[in-house]
C-alpha cells in the first residue's frame, strides 16, 4: 500500500469522524493547544520585542537568548518537564512556548528596528508621546514582518503540538503516537496528513489577517 | 562639541535661515529649539520664556516640524497624515480632516490626493504634505530641517516659491536649515552662516551678507558671483525703458524709418501681439518681408518691475546686441534697455544702499529669542 491509499483509507473510515477519538474533536484539541501556546508566546515575545526594538537596547541579549532557546530540543524539554512536573498541560505548553518565542521576539525586534527613522523623528518632533510613536507610527509599518514572525511561530507550534500525545494528552499527535504503537500505519499517515493540512490552514489564516490588518500604504511600499 | 556658545535672536514673523557646511551644528541648533537635542548649558527663550519651563510635548506641539524626505506616515492616507497634530490635540476626526483639506489647498495639493498613500506621491508632493502637516495646528513657529534637499532643482524652486507665498499669507516665525547658500539667500529674511564647531560666522540679511561678508570663511562659503547674485535684491522697476526702437513684424517702411534714430543701433521686432521675435539693424529690415530666422537673438526677456536687476542684466548679456528686453506679465514687450543703462541703475542702487546703511533688525512684537551654549 502506498501513502495515498493510507490517506484514503483513514479518511473514508466513518469511525474516524465521530466521538472522542474522532477527527473533529482531535483537530479542535490540536487547535486549542496551538492557540494557547501561540497566545502565551505572543504575550511574552511581542511586548519585549516591541520595547527592545523601539529603544534599541538589549538587542544582543535578545539574540543570545533566542539562539539558546532555538537550540533546545522540544521533545527533550517535554520529557524533562514531564519528569519535573508530571502529567498535565503545563509540561506540554512549556516546550511549545519556548519554541515559539524566538521567532516572534527576534522578528518583532528586527521589524521595529528597521522602521524608517524619519517618520519616527517627525512624530517625536511634533510632540507625539513615545507610547503612541511605538503603537501608531512604528507598529503599523513593522506589522507585515511581525505577522511573518507570528506565522512561522504558529506553523512550528502546529507541527510540534503532536508531542502532547506523548504525555497522554490529545490532539492530532494521538493518531501518530497510537498508530505507531498499534502498528496502524493508516492512522499514522492520516494524523500526519491532518497536521500538514492544519499547517496550511494556518498559512491561509495569516494571509487573510495580513490582508485585513496591514494598511494598503504599507503593503504596497514594503 | 556640536554647538558652541551660539547667541542668536530670531526675529518674529520672518524666515531665519541657518546655513553652513555639514558638521557646523545647524541641525543641532534647530533641534535644540524643540528640545529634540538638549543643550548642556545655556538657555533658549521663546517670547522671553525659557523653553525648558513647559512640558516637552506641549512645546513641540506649538511648533511645526518639517524634515528632509518629509517623514510621512506611510500607513496613513495623505489627509490623515496632515490631520495628525490636530488629532493629537484632541480635535474630532471630521474637524481635523476638514482642516487638513484646507491645508492641502494652501500648499498647492490637489484635493483628489486626500485618500492616497504617501508612496503614490512624488517627492515634491510628499514634501508639500510634510509642510501641510506641520502647519495643521496653526503653530506660530515652524522648524524646517533641510526640507527641500532631496528633490530635484526644478521641484525645489517650486517648493521655495510656494514657501515664500505661504509665508506672505501666514507670517510664521520660520527657522530653516540648509547647506545650500543660494536657498538661504533666496528664502532668508535673516541668514546665520555657521562654521564647523557650531560657531556663528555671520548673522545678517542676505543682501548684506553678499555685499559685506564678515570674513574669508563667509566669503568663501558664498562662492563666486557675489556681485551678480546681489543684484537679485535690486528692483528693475526703476529702469528707464526705451519704447521707441520697437517695431511690429508687419511694419511699413515709414514706420521703420520713424523709429530709426542714430542713437539706436538696433530695432526689436515683435510679432503682431507684441511678443519679441528678435533684433535687427534698421537697414537690414525689409518692410513686409521680415525673415524671422535672420533676426539676432534677444536673450531672455525680464518682467519689468517684477524681476530684479539681475534678470535685466542677464537678458542684456545674453543678447549679442547688449540690449535687454522688458516684458509685462503676459510676455508683451514694454520696452528695451541697454547694458549701459542697467550699469547706471546698479551704480545708483549701490549708492542708495550705502546711504540706507544697515538699518535692519528693528523687530517688534512677539519674539523668538534664542541663546544657546553647548
Amino acid at each position: 500500500m502506498n501513502v495515498l491509499s493510507f490517506v484514503n483509507a483513514f479518511f473514508s473510515d466513518s469511525a474516524h469522524w465521530h466521538g472522542y477519538d474522532g477527527i473533529p474533536h482531535r483537530v479542535l484539541e490540536h487547535i486549542g493547544y496551538s492557540l494557547m501556546a501561540l497566545g502565551i508566546a505572543a504575550a511574552i515575545g511581542l511586548p519585549v520585542g516591541l520595547l527592545t526594538g523601539h529603544t534599541g537596547r538589549g538587542g544582543n541579549t535578545l539574540a543570545f537568548i533566542a539562539t539558546a532557546a532555538r537550540a533546545l530540543p522540544s521533545f527533550g524539554l517535554l520529557v524533562l518537564m514531564f519528569v519535573l512536573l508530571g502529567l498535565g498541560l503545563l509540561p506540554v505548553m512549556i516546550p511549545l512556548v519556548v519554541l515559539a518565542i524566538p521567532p516572534i521576539l527576534v522578528t518583532t525586534y528586527e521589524a521595529v528596528r528597521s522602521v524608517d527613522p524619519s517618520p519616527v523623528d517627525a512624530a517625536r518632533g511634533m510632540g507625539m508621546q513615545e507610547s503612541r510613536i511605538l503603537l501608531q507610527v512604528e507598529l503599523p509599518v513593522a506589522l507585515p514582518l511581525i505577522l511573518s514572525g507570528l506565522r512561522s511561530a504558529a506553523i512550528q507550534i502546529v507541527s510540534t503540538a503532536t508531542i502532547a500525545a506523548y504525555v497522554s494528552l490529545g490532539g492530532l499527535g494521538r493518531y501518530i503516537v497510537d498508530g505507531l504503537y498499534q502498528r496502524d500505519y493508516e492512522k499514522v499517515v492520516g494524523g500526519a496528513t491532518l497536521v500538514a493540512v492544519l499547517a496550511l490552514a494556518t498559512l491561509a489564516v495569516f494571509w487573510a489577517v495580513t490582508r485585513l490588518a496591514v494598511s494598503p500604504g504599507v503593503r504596497r511600499s514594503a | 562639541m556640536a554647538v558652541d556658545r551660539l547667541s542668536l535672536e530670531i526675529p518674529d514673523r520672518s524666515i531665519t535661515v541657518l546655513v553652513g557646511p555639514s558638521g557646523c551644528g545647524k541641525t543641532t541648533t534647530l533641534r535644540m529649539i524643540n528640545r529634540m537635542v538638549e543643550p548642556s548649558e545655556g538657555t533658549i527663550l521663546l517670547d522671553g520664556v525659557d523653553i525648558q519651563k513647559q512640558p516637552v510635548n506641549t512645546l513641540r506641539r506649538s511648533m511645526g516640524y518639517v524634515i528632509q524626505n518629509a517623514g510621512l506616515f506611510q500607513h496613513r492616507t495623505i489627509i490623515d497624515n496632515i490631520a495628525t497634530v490636530p488629532r493629537m490635540l484632541g480635535w474630532g476626526k471630521e474637524k481635523a480632516r476638514e482642516r487638513a483639506r484646507e491645508l492641502m489647498e494652501r500648499v498647492g495639493l490637489d484635493a483628489s490626493l486626500a485618500k492616497r498613500y504617501p508612496y503614490q506621491l512624488s517627492g515634491g508632493q510628499q514634501q508639500r504634505v510634510g509642510v501641510a502637516r506641520a502647519l495643521a495646528a496653526d503653530p506660530p513657529v515652524l522648524l524646517m530641517d533641510e526640507p527641500f534637499s532631496a528633490v530635484d532643482p526644478v521641484v525645489r524652486k517650486g517648493l521655495q516659491d510656494e514657501l515664500l507665498r505661504i509665508q506672505e499669507e501666514l507670517g510664521k516665525t520660520i527657522v530653516f536649515v540648509t547647506h545650500d547658500i543660494d536657498e538661504a539667500i533666496k528664502l532668508g529674511t535673516m541668514v546665520a552662516v555657521m562654521r564647523t564647531g557650531g560657531k556663528l560666522a555671520q548673522f545678517a540679511p542676505p543682501d548684506e551678507l553678499l555685499s559685506a561678508p564678515a570674513d574669508a570663511f563667509v566669503e568663501d562659503f558664498l562662492g563666486t558671483d557675489r556681485g551678480i547674485r546681489r543684484l537679485s535684491f535690486f528692483a528693475s522697476a526703476g529702469l528707464e525703458l526705451k519704447t521707441a526702437p520697437v517695431v511690429a513684424v508687419d511694419a511699413t517702411a515709414e514706420q521703420i524709418a520713424a523709429v530709426s534714430t542714430p542713437d539706436v543701433p538696433y530695432l526689436l521686432v515683435t510679432d503682431p501681439e507684441g511678443k519679441p521675435l528678435g533684433w535687427s539693424e534698421p537697414d537690414d529690415l525689409t518692410p513686409g518681408d521680415v525673415v524671422t530666422e535672420r533676426l539676432l537673438p534677444y536673450g531672455r526677456p525680464f518682467e519689468h518691475g517684477e524681476e530684479s536687476l539681475r534678470a535685466a542684466l542677464d537678458g542684456a548679456v545674453l543678447s549679442p546686441t547688449g540690449w535687454a528686453v522688458a516684458v509685462d506679465g503676459t510676455g508683451r514687450v514694454v520696452g528695451v534697455v541697454s547694458q549701459q543703462t542697467i550699469g547706471e541703475a546698479i551704480r545708483s542702487a549701490h549708492a542708495e544702499g550705502h546711504r540706507a546703511g544697515h538699518q535692519t533688525g528693528h523687530h517688534t512684537g512677539r519674539r523668538t529669542d534664542e541663546k544657546v551654549a553647548g
